[in-house]
């Protein structure tokens, strides 16, 4: 089998075998070695969510597609205005027409669309550019105003259409994540310890039922429960019209939660399970494990010392990305249960070409994501001491 | 060939991977039938709805088999043609007829049907025919629907819907399915018996020839059911499985093929392109996969092959490629490969020639188990309602019962029927899969 060799991680793969692992490799011999490796790795995942954020801008405007589209949109609003101003009626049509064009050129440039979206001609042309203008605003986070949607109180600040759709999306996926990853951990680790027995046979055949993406069990899960035995809601937050006791309003959030929840869970558990008892059997079968048990380790210790530690890193790391990913919530999840979190915002903003949306949240995942994976970087030099720090490089 | 046969004789050792066989046999049996017997064209052509094809079709109609598990007996669809009726015909005066059609029929069913109809085939030229039509139920109530003059429409057939019909439904204070159907001492449940109908026809032109027609649709239709279009949903069910299974194979072969073979260019060079693509590859975590799908589907194409060339793009630089280039590292410096270059061989010969056959009893498990992720990926695209716009797939059928309220409104065979069939593709690739990687993963095997 391949050892997998190197530092870094390997994306947000939920769950790792051994071959993924680390290699058994030199110590970190001095900090200043290890400090050169934090400044490369720093500086490799600034320029990833550079580049990444670059080309969501690229995409989410259709290569600058969305101008053409917003420039039609400004000229009809103008030439209606224009037409429909009973102080213009005296002008004949070749007035108005130049009048309309003069209003149209000043509107394009006072939203500067009349510089060009992207050219690579140059260096500085390009920083003329706007898509360079949007990845500045977007990399400091400044991230605008919305084009066409709305928040709650009536904002159009991307950062407040942002900020009251994260709480729920983080409140639902957060609790669904935490539950598979923790139920699935210590299901495997107890199956790992009876293996060949009947639940763990059974656990291996029910692995396929993780195929099915979770809005996929939602579905049937509504089928169930709302429509047939009608005992919980078929979506949505909160009961309508919301409860005014807030205790009242708490349990109905959660009467609505169940079913998402579930969904989730169903689909990511037997895979989990399957998969960390898998990879804890694998670890259970090594060498050095077989040898501690010749010596006669208890269990328990043999479990914690021999079989949890190695496989440390990769726990921490399949937890880590796996809170990451819930903040961004589950698009088809959350469409199908009409769950008014971060998911349907990005549907919406992408059904309405909402550019600055979309890369708020792009821009904000990437962020977190990035400072997720340098952190873990940190934290696998500090727990893993078997980690080889060699200035970045992989191999 | 030799280690082909030797695997699938291994396979078969599994019970799961038989059953697993099974599935996919069965789904490609699905396939190969739909594809003979539906053209790819006409399947477009009918799932697109145009056309008569399925006006006789009962709408949201469960399937036929669901009547086996209900306690009453469901409505099945009438059709009844002039062929069927009592046809008197007398002349009046010299030119003008009348013709006198008079259809009787037995209704037995528990359910109310779901909706009338009579059509009139006529090929008059200039001076269209007037129609009268008399519904006399089995307890002897009697209701005039009116007369009316055919309107000039070619040689199509002229419908009259009539349950859609305004004027009839104040005059007879309902909707006619319930009201001529209705015991007028229990209103809630349908009288049974013979229904006859006369429907007289003056015809104006000596050439002139009507053929009526009284269609009493029912709420059971075929071995699928219907959707809200009165297509057969059936189409779509045995189009899915082709789709699928295609998309997904596809899918899953194209994305191992060119990551493993980026993964080699990466480890066989080395330096300058080794950084590289590990760069891209940390490029690639940061870009939402599904958001970019969707953008793609909403901005450029929604062809189920535009997602497909996106899906590659994305993932010739996926994380996987990690795991396959340090298998490469480590084949590296194997010495046949040494062997290779003393002989002369270039780069690109002993990359595909040599490291990629290497590895590729690897890959198998886990291009199999990629399959399902791909086929349940067009299902959720379809969801969020950037499906193939002509293609009838299982993901499209979802979405139409999801956007139709097939969930509230109880049409559940509309979710199951493709749900069932994807579970099953599902079940089948993700069991050939697991046995597979037990097969070319000594260290599973033990366990």
């Amino acid at each position: 089998m391949a050892d997998k060799k190197g530092t870094g991680l390997d994306g947000p793969v939920p769950f790792l075998y051994p071959k993924h692992a680390m290699e058994r490799s030199l110590h970190i011999t001095s900090i200043a070695r290890f400090a050169r490796y934090l400044v490369t790795r720093g500086l490799f995942i600034g320029f990833s969510i550079v580049v990444g954020v670059f080309l969501t801008v690229v995409i989410a405007n259709m290569g600058g597609y969305v101008d053409a589209i917003k420039k039609a949109e400004i000229e009809e609003r103008i030439s209606m205005a224009v037409y429909q101003n009973p102080a213009n009626q005296h002008l004949t049509s070749e007035e108005l027409r130049s009048l309309i064009e003069a209003k149209v050129a000043q509107e394009i440039k006072r939203l500067g669309l009349d510089k060009p979206f992207i050219r690579f001609d140059s260096l500085a042309g390009f920083i003329k550019s706007r898509a360079f203008l949007y990845l500045v605003n977007a990399l400091s986070m400044s991230l605008g105003r919305a084009e066409h949607l709305y928040s709650s109180s009536g904002s159009k600040r991307v950062w407040l259409i942002i900020g009251e759709r994260l709480p729920y999306s983080v409140l639902l996926f957060t609790s669904a994540s935490l539950l598979v990853f923790f139920s699935s951990l210590v299901i495997a680790l107890i199956l790992s310890r009876r293996h060949g027995s009947v639940w763990d046979k059974m656990s291996v055949s029910l692995a396929p039922l993780s195929t099915a993406p979770s809005w996929f069990y939602g579905i049937i899960l509504i089928i169930i429960f709302a429509s047939t035995l009608r005992i919980l809601p078929f979506g949505g937050l909160v009961d309508v019209p919301p409860p005014e006791n807030r205790l009242m309003y708490m349990a109905s959030v959660l009467k609505h939660m169940v079913l998402p929840l579930l969904g989730w869970f169903i689909s990511g558990i037997f895979l989990g399970v399957y998969s960390w008892r898998t990879f804890f059997l694998i670890y259970s079968s090594e060498d050095y494990v077989e040898m501690a048990r010749a010596k006669g380790i208890p269990g328990r210790a043999l479990e914690r010392r021999y079989i949890l530690r190695p496989t440390l890193p990769t726990i921490i790391t399949s937890f880590a990305l796996m809170l990451i990913s819930a903040w961004m919530g589950a698009i088809i999840t959350e469409t199908v249960f009409n769950w008014p979190g971060l998911g349907t915002l990005y549907m919406r903003a992408i059904r309405q070409f909402d550019t600055p949306v979309i890369v708020g949240l792009t821009v904000i995942y990437a962020y977190l994501l990035g400072i997720t994976v340098f952190v873990l970087d940190i934290v696998y030099a500090i727990v893993d001491p078997r980690i080889r720090v060699s200035g970045g490089k992989g191999e | 060939m030799r280690t082909f046969l030797l695997t699938f004789q291994e396979l078969m050792r599994y019970k799961s991977a038989l059953v697993g066989l099974l599935i996919l046999s069965f789904l490609v049996g699905i396939a190969i039938y739909a594809v003979v017997t539906i053209p790819y064209g006409e399947a477009v052509q009918l799932w697109r709805g145009t056309g008569e094809k399925w006006r006789v079709n009962p709408r949201n109609a469960s399937p036929v088999w669901v009547d086996y598990f209900t306690p009453k007996k469901l409505a099945r669809t009438l059709i009844l043609d002039s062929g069927q009726a009592q046809r008197t015909e007398e002349m009046l005066g010299t030119v003008a007829r009348r013709i006198e059609f008079i259809y009787i029929f037995d209704y037995n069913a528990d359910v109310f049907p779901s909706e009338l109809a009579i059509t009139y085939k006529t090929n008059f030229q200039k001076k269209p025919p007037l129609v009268e039509v008399i519904w006399i139920t089995p307890d002897g109530r009697e209701f005039s629907l009116g007369r009316e003059t055919l309107k000039q429409v070619g040689l199509r057939t002229q419908w009259h819907m009539l349950s859609v019909d305004e004027k009839l439904r104040r005059a007879i204070g309902g909707a006619p399915e319930k009201i001529f159907f209705m015991d007028p001492e229990q209103p809630e449940r349908p009288v049974k018996g013979k229904h006859k109908i006369i429907i007289k026809a003056i015809l104006f032109e000596p050439d002139a020839e009507i053929s009526p027609q009284v269609i009493v649709y029912g709420t059971v239709h075929g071995m699928a059911g219907t959707d809200h279009l009165r297509r057969d949903i059936m189409v779509a069910l045995l189009w899915g499985a082709p789709v699928a299974l295609s998309f997904g194979l596809a899918a899953s072969f194209g994305t191992v093929i060119t990551s493993i073979i980026f993964a080699a260019i990466s480890a066989w060079f080395g330096g300058m392109v080794d950084t590289l693509l590990q760069r891209l590859t940390e490029i690639r975590m940061v870009l939402p996969t599904l958001p970019i799908l969707i953008m793609v589907g909403l901005f450029y194409s929604k062809s189920i092959w535009a997602i497909l060339a996106t899906l590659l793009v994305l993932n010739i630089i996926e994380s996987s490629v990690k795991t396959y280039r340090a298998m490469f590292l480590q084949e590296k410096n194997a010495p046949y490969i040494e062997a290779a270059r003393s002989y002369g061989a270039g780069s690109i010969r002993i990359i595909f020639r040599y490291l990629i056959p290497r590895v590729v009893p690897w890959l198998i498990p886990s291009f199999v188990l990629a399959v399902p992720s791909y086929v349940f990926l067009e299902a959720s695209l379809s969801v969020l309602g950037l499906g193939d716009p002509v293609l009838p797939t299982w993901g499209k059928l979802l979405s139409d019962a999801y956007s139709q309220g097939a969930l509230y409104r109880g049409y559940y065979y509309w979710v199951l029927e493709p749900a069932f069939l994807l579970m099953l593709s599902g079940f089948g690739f993700t069991l050939i899969g697991y046995t597979l990687d037990r097969i070319f993963n000594p260290k599973l095997r033990e366990i």
